[in-house]
């Protein structure tokens, strides 16, 4: 489902970090094409 | 959202293609996170950032939600990201994440 996708990721400080969220999406076929961790509050 | 964030997620859905793009939200709680989602769908709800009126409608999806857990691998997914499921309110978060991607989301997975 995620085949080719260019994924942005907005983890959260207080969620999941995006580092985590990249690394489980290598496990995919998926790109990461951006991640960054925001303070959502 | 970011102001830094929103022109980047503007500049990649111009880049790669909205119908390619999906966001990933690992947002701690409902509301930021169902903030984020309508931020990248209908636009920035503050009209403070560059997203401000820019209907991206992008396909947006919090970590926790079946179309991404499913797509990650079970061993993975247990050691990056289900310590913080057992942590936060996951129905909540995924039921307003879901409320904005079905009212303004324009692709999904």
């Amino acid at each position: 489902m995620l085949a080719g996708k260019k994924i942005a990721i907005l983890g959260d400080r207080d969620g999941i970090p995006g580092p985590a969220i990249e690394e489980a999406l290598k496990s995919t076929e998926a790109e990461v094409v951006f991640t960054t961790t925001e303070c959502f509050v | 959202m970011d102001l830094e964030n929103q022109q980047r997620i503007k500049d990649l859905a111009d880049e790669h293609g909205q119908e390619n793009m999906v966001v990933i939200l690992g947002g701690a709680e409902a509301e930021a996170s169902g903030l984020a989602c309508e931020t990248v769908t209908n636009g920035d709800p503050t009209f403070a950032g560059p997203l401000a009126g820019v209907q991206l409608g992008l396909a947006c999806y919090h970590v926790f939600e079946p179309e991404i857990k499913d797509a990650i691998d079970e061993d993975v997914y247990e050691e990056q990201i289900s310590m913080m499921e057992m942590v936060l309110e996951v129905d909540d978060i995924i039921e307003e994440v879901k409320e904005y991607r079905e009212k303004f989301s324009q692709y999904t997975l």
